[in-house]
């Protein structure tokens, strides 16, 4: 096996081998190496640059507001452009309340999927129902919205929610008198759509679970439950975090299928049985007619709804550093 | 897997060999007898017509080259095997005289029983604590758990060394400590049986000549069965030793794996009967 060697480098009779290498090193491999590395850099880079650009403008814009309504930007619920008053107090009410009810719902939901497609399905079923659940994240949310207003709400979502008024009803968060479309009825079909991303990726969490730790537990006469409590979910906790956090980061942001269910009444109430409102669906509805300072106010409640995503993300992160230490 | 089903042939095997291998000590009925085992995977043979005798409180250990079914063997006597799709075993494993593989036999009973320590440590992400007492737990034990925990690290001599981060994660520990937490974990559930595959594999020659003196005291009071690639090691711990050998079929492109000879270790390390387990043991091959 002979390496190919340039013909200058054959010519010159004083190169040694290791100058002759070093040489064609420099011509090929140094600098596409340089060039990919700088590719990167500047992809990874830009990422950040538009991050910054972003929050930098977005506050910009909102800043008139921001000084003219103070803190009670975010602490009023009155909402009232025509007279110059906004308060989103009830928006961002209304975007937490959607978003907890989906994951308190998706959450038991995706991890029983997964749970069932990586340990206890039949290894022929395992492809078609993930492939299936997979599919589910793509559905556009203006169709699971028109669904959730058409098809679930009067064959769900209504009889649900005064089915737990009825039982529930002394209980505040279920007072009725109820609604489909509520708090309720969005945050069902938010769960819905979160599902598939929540599934798929604690499905990938659980199958990286080491099979010398699933042989442990079994070895010890562990049940297919109990190995799973005992060695799959603890090396998975960290996972489920990060996957639940995407799907809220999802459900924090999701528009128009909240527009179409959430019945935009902006009132802070206690019962997730009426209508409410929340930050995405406002600013989709209201947009088109804003006049300018509605628009910039509009613009602030983005920023507030940024600035909730991060704050979630970042205590998520932190939770997931205290969890890998222990 | 019952009488019925073994042919005749299968019988004189197994008969064969019972003569071969050493006598069972009298009032010590083995604790596990196993008689024309064969292994399939997915329909190819891995092991075929095994029949050997473990011997309660002894070492056995379980040797040949790589790819000989060593693992394969091992992981019958709890079935470990069921845990791998294709897997399909024949022939008789007894334990105590009862079919582990019998209709009706729930396999996680048969694992309460007889332990087992793997290749690679293989710890639980929790702490110290919470590995020991996992079997325990899962098998309801009603007892003082504290007791219990300090009994088995005690007995893995494990416990000097941990008993200060009790609460720590079992992650934290070296390899050979780990391994030891594993062997540690096994012995909480009380088996009479503790099933090693490699056990010092992954470990030091520090760490392993530990695992071995530990052997050798866990041997008063369990039954244990060794799986090693390390000649030396089933010549230094075990009491009776299975050589195991591949067998190949050209024409057909499958391979398998045989029981060679059973017997002393001493007589297999001094005295072997078959030219294939001389050659082995002697460092010719594997």
């Amino acid at each position: 096996m002979s390496e190919p060697v340039s013909p200058e480098a054959l010519s010159t009779a004083s190169s040694t081998r290791a100058e002759r290498f070093r040489r064609e090193r420099t011509r090929l491999g140094r600098r596409a190496d340089t060039l990919f590395a700088g590719l990167t850099a500047l992809a990874g880079l830009l990422v950040l640059i538009i991050l910054a650009y972003m929050v930098l403008t977005t506050t910009n814009v909102a800043l008139p507001v921001f000084r003219s309504q103070g803190l009670s930007f975010v602490t009023s619920a009155t909402w009232r452009p025509a007279d110059g008053q906004f308060g989103i107090l009830a928006f961002v009410y209304g975007t937490l309340v959607t978003s907890a009810i989906a994951l308190v719902i998706a959450v038991p939901l995706s991890l029983g999927v997964s749970l069932y497609l990586v340990e206890v399905a039949p290894r022929w079923l395992r492809g078609p129902v993930a492939y299936a659940v997979d599919l589910l994240a793509a559905v556009p949310s203006v169709v699971y919205g028109l669904w959730g207003v058409f098809v679930l709400l009067p064959l769900f979502l209504q009889p649900a929610a005064e089915f737990l008024s009825r039982t529930l009803g002394f209980i505040p968060i279920f007072a009725g008198p109820a609604s489909g479309i509520s708090y309720f009825g969005a945050g069902v079909v938010l769960a819905i759509m979160i599902v598939p991303i929540i599934s798929s990726l604690s499905r990938e969490v659980f199958r990286a679970v080491p099979v010398e730790d699933r042989h442990a537990a079994y070895a010890l006469g562990a049940t297919r439950w109990e190995m799973i409590r005992g060695a799959v979910l603890p090396r998975s906790r960290a996972g489920i975090v990060g996957a639940t956090m995407l799907g809220l980061g999802r459900a924090l942001g999701e528009t128009i299928a909240v527009a179409l269910l959430i019945g935009s009444r902006a009132e802070v109430g206690a019962s997730i049985l009426k209508p409410g409102y929340s930050i995405a669906a406002l600013i989709a509805n209201t947009f088109g007619e804003a006049n300018p300072e509605g628009i910039r106010a509009l613009v602030g409640a983005g920023v507030v709804l940024f600035a909730i995503t991060i704050m979630i993300n970042m205590a998520a992160r932190m939770l997931v550093w205290r969890m890998v230490e222990r | 897997m019952n009488e019925n089903t073994i042919s005749l042939e299968e019988n004189i095997t197994a008969t064969e060999r019972g003569s071969e291998g050493p006598a069972p000590a009298f009032g010590a009925p083995s604790v596990f007898t196993v008689r024309g085992l064969g292994v399939h995977y997915g329909g190819l043979p891995a092991l075929r017509d095994v029949s050997l005798d473990v011997q309660p409180r002894e070492i056995t250990a379980i040797i040949g080259p790589s790819g000989c079914g060593k693992s394969t063997l091992i992981r019958c006597f709890n079935r470990m095997n069921d845990l791998i799709p294709g897997a399909e075993v024949s022939g008789e494993v007894l334990y105590h005289g009862e079919d582990i593989y019998a209709a009706g036999v729930d396999p996680v009973t048969v694992r309460r029983r007889i332990g087992m320590v793997f290749q690679r440590p293989n710890p639980f992400p929790k702490s110290v604590y919470d590995n020991v007492a996992f079997g325990a737990r899962i098998n309801g034990y009603k007892g003082d758990m504290d007791e219990l925990v300090e009994r088995s690290l005690r007995r893995a001599a494990l416990w000097d060394e941990v008993k200060s981060k009790l609460r720590k994660s079992a992650l934290a520990l070296s390899g050979g400590q780990q391994q030891r937490l594993c062997i540690a974990r096994a012995i909480a559930v009380e088996p009479d049986v503790i099933l090693m595959d490699e056990p010092a594999s992954a470990l030091d020659p520090i760490a392993t000549v530990r695992i071995e003196d530990l052997m050798q005291e866990l041997k008063q009071e369990y039954s244990i069965v060794i799986v090693t690639h390390n000649m030396q090691q089933a010549a230094r711990v075990s009491d009776r030793t299975a050589f195991l050998y591949t067998e190949v079929d050209e024409a057909a492109g499958q391979r398998w794996g045989i029981l060679v000879e059973f017997g002393d270790t001493s007589d297999i390390f001094t005295r072997p009967r078959d030219k294939r387990t001389e050659d082995y043991v002697s460092g010719r091959f594997g």
